[in-house]
């Protein structure tokens, strides 16, 4: 449907976070992507969550979103979202959204290996069910899977950090089938001994686009929230290709949307 | 250089030696050990097909990409990949590594999860049980090659995802054996160095004839991860590296090489090292609001400016004074003296200065103490 695409970009224009729609650049490249969000203690990077959570379920698109909470029950999000002019209760019931409340995912810890994969597995069987009905209803939508976030995924598995990339792995692996799109979040900060490094590092091999969320260099400031780093591989880690670019920007978090500006262009 | 590397795969093993073994090194900072990778596989493939090297196929093992991203390098390259049965074989260690979906398709979740490819792909639903990769790489090699004769190329792609479900010592004794393996021509494979510990490389070093670690152009100076500071230079990173490269003879001796590394088009391209070259020098220097070049113009004005200090000459010869006469000047000056005499007899009561030069070998206006040698 063109024209349906058409109306959704100018839409998106319209939405004041063109920078960084622009820095991402999936806009016309729908589908197959890995988003990586990282944040840290200082500049929490929830709202790049919430940004692509309501572009994915844009009224004028049918894209599905499978959503993976481990931070936040469903009303948190709702709330948020309402706010930035998109009804989760809604798009519930409209069975485009799509939310795995993960809470209360315990893998025991009765000592047993098996019970962590099994819950991993459960909820991997979970996503690929709803993957597969989604994709087999009528017309092309992209289904992007989110997780909030992967550090929490860590600590449900019992800090089995390889569980964790196994189960990874294992979405990831939809993408080539299904060419789901896959938005994870999680937190650079916690990450410094060599064991726990890999949960960080072997997302960032695979991911095409990586957004780092920082506080300022200089410090606090009152209108400046924090800055955005996106290193987008472009198509460089398929096959081949320098379009890889590196954007910095600063952002300002308000209460129903968020400000995007180059530094030293706000007063 | 990657040239001699890609003969020494081409050329094999040879009689009474182990194969020879390539491992890719790389870190986040310059992630291009996967071009690295494809590009010798593309390499050796056009070998293989032209009937060059000793190997008569390969076998991949797919870990970290799926096997339809190599049939599109491969098919991006230019090589026909429908009748790639005939030179290649994939082991799909990607798709279900751990049997979960073979798990879920037995309990009736889903229903095919299984991605179609146009490669002859063999699925490894246990990737833990490590003698049954290596046999059925063998078995895949043996498949491609006639039996009793023939060798074949291993791929794996790569070590660092093995390492997640297996111990070291076990993946090098799978490697060990492979190379050791009379129907194996050569391997190469793929190591992320920073997803672990030091000795992993090393150990792989130990295993291998040949490594390339791919490095950034610049090492960082502070390990931080911070990533604000240097944007030109992350972005750099991700097109170009230094390729850096150790060949261990058989005797023992170890020949290093450096190359260029930049990503471009549908591959990569290996170029002399250059010092600084412009670019690079370019993305090094500060972005600044100010312009800190000069054009063709500005710089022969500048060549224009006459210095204060600067002796103009103007048409005559630049006279500077050394404390001594220059030879034509004092010639005018007999001649004025010859013309004068008069007037200083009448003048004998002005006082001045007569100062004599010890010899010619001092220097007029040394800066060595006068002194010196004064023994007080």
């Amino acid at each position: 449907m063109p024209t349906g695409k058409k109306k959704r970009k100018k839409s998106l224009r319209g939405m004041d976070n063109s920078l960084l729609e622009e820095a991402v650049g999936i806009a016309d490249n729908r589908g197959r992507v890995v988003v990586v969000v990282e944040d840290c203690v200082e500049t929490s990077g929830a709202f790049v969550l919430h940004h692509f959570l309501k572009r994915s379920l844009h009224p004028d698109s049918s894209d599905v979103v499978v959503f993976i909470a481990f931070a936040h029950p469903f009303s948190h999000y709702d709330r948020i979202l309402r706010k930035m002019g998109c009804n989760l209760t809604v798009q519930r019931k409209n069975q485009r959204f799509l939310f795995l409340d993960m809470l209360t995912l315990e893998c025991p810890d009765r000592n047993e290996r098996e019970a962590r994969e099994d819950g991993l597995l459960a909820l991997y069987g979970e996503i690929e069910k709803a993957v597969e009905i989604y994709s087999s209803l009528e017309g092309s939508r992209t289904i992007t899977i989110m997780i909030d976030d992967v550090s929490l995924m860590e600590v449900a598995a019992n800090g089995s950090s390889n569980h964790v990339l196994d189960f990874l792995h294992y979405c990831y692996s939809l993408k080539e089938k299904y060419g789901c799109s896959f938005v994870t979040l999680n937190h650079e900060d916690i990450y410094s001994s060599a064991n726990t490094l890999p949960l960080i590092l072997q997302p960032e091999y695979l991911a095409d686009v990586i957004i780092k969320a920082e506080p300022l260099a200089t410090g606090l400031a009152s209108d400046v929230h924090g800055q955005l780093t996106v290193l987008n591989k472009g198509s460089a880690c398929d096959l081949g290709g320098s379009s890889s670019k590196v954007r910095n920007f600063h952002f300002r978090v308000k209460e129903n949307n968020v400000d995007y500006f180059y530094p030293g262009t706000r007063t | 250089m990657a040239e001699t590397i890609c003969r020494a795969l081409r050329d094999g093993a040879m009689e009474g030696e182990h194969a020879p073994a390539l491992t890719i090194k790389d870190t986040i900072n310059t992630p291009l050990g996967s071009f690295v990778f494809n590009h010798m596989l593309t390499q050796l493939t056009s070998n293989i097909l032209a009937g060059k090297s000793q190997s008569r196929g390969i076998v991949l093992v797919a870990l970290s990409r799926p096997p339809s991203f190599y049939a599109e390098v491969l098919k991006n390259k230019g090589f026909d990949v429908s009748s790639s049965s005939k030179w290649l074989r994939v082991l799909d260690c990607y798709s279900d590594p751990l049997g979960w979906k073979n798990k879920l398709i037995e309990s009736g979740t889903i229903r095919n999860p299984y991605e179609e490819t146009v490669l002859k792909t063999s699925l490894c639903k246990n990737l833990k049980e490590l003698d049954e990769v290596l046999s059925s790489i063998v078995e895949l090699g043996k498949e491609i090659v006639e039996e009793g004769k023939g060798r074949f190329a291993v791929a794996i792609d790569s070590v660092s995802e093995i390492l997640r479900h297996s111990s070291l010592p076990s993946v090098a004794r799978i490697l060990s054996h492979l190379r050791s393996h009379d129907q194996v021509s050569c391997i190469f494979c793929l190591l992320h160095v920073d997803l672990h510990e030091a000795k992993v490389a090393s150990t792989l070093e130990y295993l291998s004839t040949m490594h390339a670690d791919v490095e950034p152009i610049v090492q960082r100076t502070n390990e931080q991860r911070s990533t604000s500071e240097d944007l030109p230079m992350m972005e750099q990173c991700f097109k170009r590296g230094k390729f850096h490269v150790r060949f261990k003879r058989r005797n023992g001796r170890v020949r290093v090489m450096r190359e260029e590394l930049y990503v471009e088009g549908s591959g990569i391209k290996f170029t002399e090292v250059s010092s600084v070259d412009g670019l690079t020098a370019q993305s090094l220097v500060p972005k600044v609001q100010f312009n800190l070049e000069l054009s063709e113009k500005e710089r022969l004005d500048r060549a224009k400016v006459v210095l204060p200090f600067e002796h103009q000459g103007t048409g005559k010869p630049i006279q500077i004074y050394d404390g001594r006469k220059s030879l034509n000047e004092s010639e005018t000056e007999e001649k004025q003296a010859s013309v004068e005499k008069p007037q200083t007899t009448e003048d004998s009561g002005r006082g001045e200065i007569i100062y004599f030069r010890d010899s010619d070998d001092e220097m007029p206006d040394s800066d060595e103490d006068p002194d010196d040698d004064l023994d007080i």
